[in-house]
């Protein structure tokens, strides 16, 4: 065990993978020599040569492209998008092809393909440094979607993300790098060695994709969250003093219905948060979700808490984060609902 | 408020929207092209650097002239033998087009695309390239699958989305796949298969494997971005592949012209990037197989990518969902300069002695006859047709494993 940031886990799984699998290789812009501009990729390049971890030229479809190529012969590529906000010429490639190629070879193409991208806002970031795609990729048919919250999760769903065979899109919540962050941005920024999750076995470990994490158990409401919210769900959480349960999903797609369904029929309450915009944002999936399987139990009507339908405001990020006063709000109009 | 319509100023700007020069009812007018005389191209070495490459893009590569004489450096030297397969495959590709062309409009099937007049760029890369590289194809190469002798029955079963079609009805009819054949599950948005096509080639090379890759995209497809940056990876990579752009002139009703084609050549692309350009006389089957052959050794070499413009003309129609007759005059094909790619190679073969017009006539017989007993086999297991593969099959392969809510979906959908 050793206590590592996001990034050192993440960089951590990279290491072991590429240690043990030849087929494994890393490329993106400044990714190579420098690491990557988050750092994702330091030393790896020293390591194991510039032929496994080397830089990209600028060409987000470029990338996603040759990578999807190279998983189709046969590789295990992983590549890093430099923002999610630059996803978007990436994402042909995604969804018409890296999603596709299975279905439509009838299974004798494949694309085992990891994407990574940090996402989220909360660090000034503006319109292009802060956006949250992820409904863009939960909504393809053939992708999967992983957002890990923790350290130690980090590295096992990075690790089982590179060993699926199936396309995986691995958005990084960037706001959490180097420390949880539960939207109190008066608070000192607690760095993640603070936090038990932080303590990251060297080696090799999954955490199997599409198997939620209860982070927090509680009797009378559900927190549906993922990334950065799930930290702002457990501050909310302990500062309402409502006794709530908070659900770390780690995969939306393929979701953990059984652990929210069991969850939300024992609570009968459910408020569910991202920093996504919201119209057809994945909490609107969830909600249906929710609805579906557990309508008979629900106390009272499920809310969301999400970031509003705007481009990403620069001077007005934290108006726009979802923090825990707005999560806290939502959980007392569930609780006085019924 | 919006400015009137006024007389325009004589300084004005004005938009410039490139036309073909001639549309339906207008002569065909191919004038003022100029060509190199066949044999007139050098051959350069296969490590030539790129930019002393240059004037190939703004040339032409042809061996074959008008009269069946195979001339110059570039000539393959085929033996007779293998001349005559390459006859005999782009005459079982133009009559299973053929064939398959009147299937759709006898309501066999919902789709064709033949590659009338361009078959001689796919058979002769399916022959020039090793039977195990790997192409990365648009819609219109199915000569390649002829040349690998594919079961033509299996891209019938394709075509008809019948019981046995490899790809269990879940494709458009001609959207082939085949691993074993080394053809890329063809895809219907245009471009994506280039940088694929590159990744897979660095692939190979960073596996240490032998394998080039080849991919073709249309003269119209090369304005989409993927073009761009499957050139930038080929060239930064030194990628071991080639990328062939089949200027057919037209891209549906668009001349070339809309995709660039005015201003300067599809091969000339290349020069941008560092990229060898070679630009083929399309139709002349010698000069295409001397060219992939070309950039297939310097791939080979680990001496990177090639670009190769084919220079020819669609034939039919772009699918069967358009007639040409609406967008260009209905005689351009025929007045085409540079002939037509069977009748100029099987020339050839009569000129040196080695095939005659009965021998000609009998293959084309045969090619009719082994398209049209396949197609009795095929139509025996069905056409497009609904109940031709279990509803549950559409749920397989969305991912490697069924997940629940695939699950679910696939169970609502039986109730
Ligand atoms: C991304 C994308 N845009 C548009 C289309 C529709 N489309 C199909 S074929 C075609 C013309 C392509 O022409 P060209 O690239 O010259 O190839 P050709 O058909 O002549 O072989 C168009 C516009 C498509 N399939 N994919
Ligand atoms: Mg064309």
């Amino acid at each position: 065990m050793a206590i590592m940031s996001m990034i050192q886990a993440l960089n951590s799984a990279l290491d072991t993978m590429m240690g043990r699998d030849p087929n494994v290789l890393t490329f993106g812009e400044d990714v190579g020599y420098f690491g990557g501009v988050f750092k994702v990729t330091e030393h790896l390049q020293q390591k194991y040569g510039a032929r496994r971890c080397f830089d990209a030229p600028i060409s987000e479809g470029g990338i996603a492209g040759t990578a999807i190529g190279m998983a189709v012969y046969g590789l295990r590529p992983v590549v890093e998008i430099q923002f999610a906000d630059y996803m978007y010429p990436a994402y042909d490639q995604l969804v018409s092809e890296a999603a596709k190629i299975r279905y439509r070879s009838a299974g004798e193409f494949t694309v085992p393909l990891t994407v990574r991208m940090p996402y989220g806002g909360g660090i000034f970031g503006g319109q292009t440094h802060s956006q949250s795609p992820e409904a863009l990729f939960t909504h393809v048919a053939g992708l999967k979607t992983v957002i890990p919250s923790t350290p130690y999760d980090a590295k096992g769903l990075l690790i089982a993300a590179i060993e699926d065979d199936d396309p995986i899109i691995f958005l990084e919540p960037k706001r959490i790098y180097n420390g949880p962050f539960d939207g109190r941005r008066d608070r000192p920024v607690v760095p993640w060695s603070k936090h038990d999750a932080s303590e990251v076995p060297e080696g090799h470990y999954t955490i199997p994709l599409g198997k939620a994490a209860i982070v927090r158990e509680g009797a009378d409401c559900t927190i549906l969250a993922y990334g950065t919210m799930v930290h702002v769900a457990l501050a909310a959480a302990e500062e309402s003093g409502i006794d709530s349960e908070v659900i770390d999903l780690r995969t939306l797609v393929p979701v953990d219905i059984e652990t929210i369904v069991k969850s939300v029929s024992k609570t009968g309450r459910c408020v569910i948060v991202h920093e996504a915009t919201r119209t057809s944002g994945y909490g609107g999936e969830l909600s249906a979700l929710v609805q579906e399987h557990c309508f008979y139990q629900l106390e009272a009507p499920i809310e969301r808490v999400t970031g509003y339908d705007t481009p990403y405001p620069h001077a007005l990020e934290w108006e726009y984060f979802p923090g825990p006063s707005r999560v806290i709000k939502a959980m007392r109009r569930v609780m006085e609902a019924a | 408020m919006d400015q009137a319509p006024g007389p325009r100023r004589s300084n004005a700007l004005s938009l410039h929207v490139p036309a073909p020069r001639a549309r339906p009812g207008d002569k065909p007018d191919f004038s003022g092209w100029s060509f190199p005389e066949p044999g007139a191209t050098p051959r350069p070495d296969i490590d030539a650097p790129a930019f002393e490459l240059r004037d190939y893009a703004y040339g032409l590569v042809r061996v074959l002239d008008m009269e069946g004489n195979a001339l110059g450096p570039w000539a393959p030297h085929l033996s007779p033998d293998a001349m005559r397969r390459a006859l005999k495959h782009m005459l079982l590709t133009r009559a299973f087009d053929e064939r398959m062309h009147r299937a759709q409009r006898q309501g066999k099937t919902s789709f064709y695309m033949q590659s009338l007049g361009e078959e001689a760029i796919a058979v002769a890369a399916g022959m020039a390239l090793s039977p195990d590289d790997m192409c990365f194809p648009s819609y219109r190469q199915q000569g390649l699958l002829i040349a690998r002798e594919y079961p033509l029955i299996d891209m019938m079963h394709q075509i008809y989305s019948n019981a046995r079609d490899p790809l269990k009805g879940r494709q458009l009819p001609i959207m082939y796949s085949s691993k074993r054949a080394g053809f890329f599950t063809i895809s219907g948005n245009l471009a994506t298969q280039l940088p694929i096509a590159v990744g897979w080639s660095m692939a190979s090379a960073y596996s240490g494997d032998m394998r080039i890759a080849a991919a073709w995209v249309g003269d119209g497809a090369t304005a989409e971005g993927d073009f761009h940056s499957a050139m930038t990876f080929a060239a930064v990579y030194r990628a071991p592949v080639i990328i062939n752009v089949t200027n057919n002139q037209w891209a549906i009703s668009s001349f070339q012209g809309i995709a660039g084609g005015d201003n300067t050549t599809f091969a000339a692309r290349g020069i941008g990037y560092g990229v060898p350009p070679l630009r083929v006389d399309g139709n002349d089957f010698l000069a295409v197989y001397a060219v992939t052959q070309w950039a297939a050794e310097r791939a080979r070499a680990n001496l990177g990518p090639t670009l190769i413009e084919h220079f020819s003309y669609r034939g039919g129609p772009h699918s069967t969902s358009d007639d040409p007759a609406r967008y260009r005059p209905a005689d351009e094909y025929r007045c085409w300069p540079l002939g037509d790619p069977i009748e100029r190679l099987k020339q050839h073969l009569v000129s040196i002695g080695e095939w005659s017009e009965d021998q000609h006539r009998a293959a084309q017989e045969d090619a009719a006859e082994t398209v049209r007993a396949t197609g009795r086999e095929a139509e025996k297991i069905g056409t497009l047709t609904e109940g031709a593969h279990p509803r549950s099959s559409m749920f397989d392969d969305v991912y490697k494993d069924l997940p629940w809510h695939l699950r679910q979906q696939r169970d609502e959908s039986g109730s």
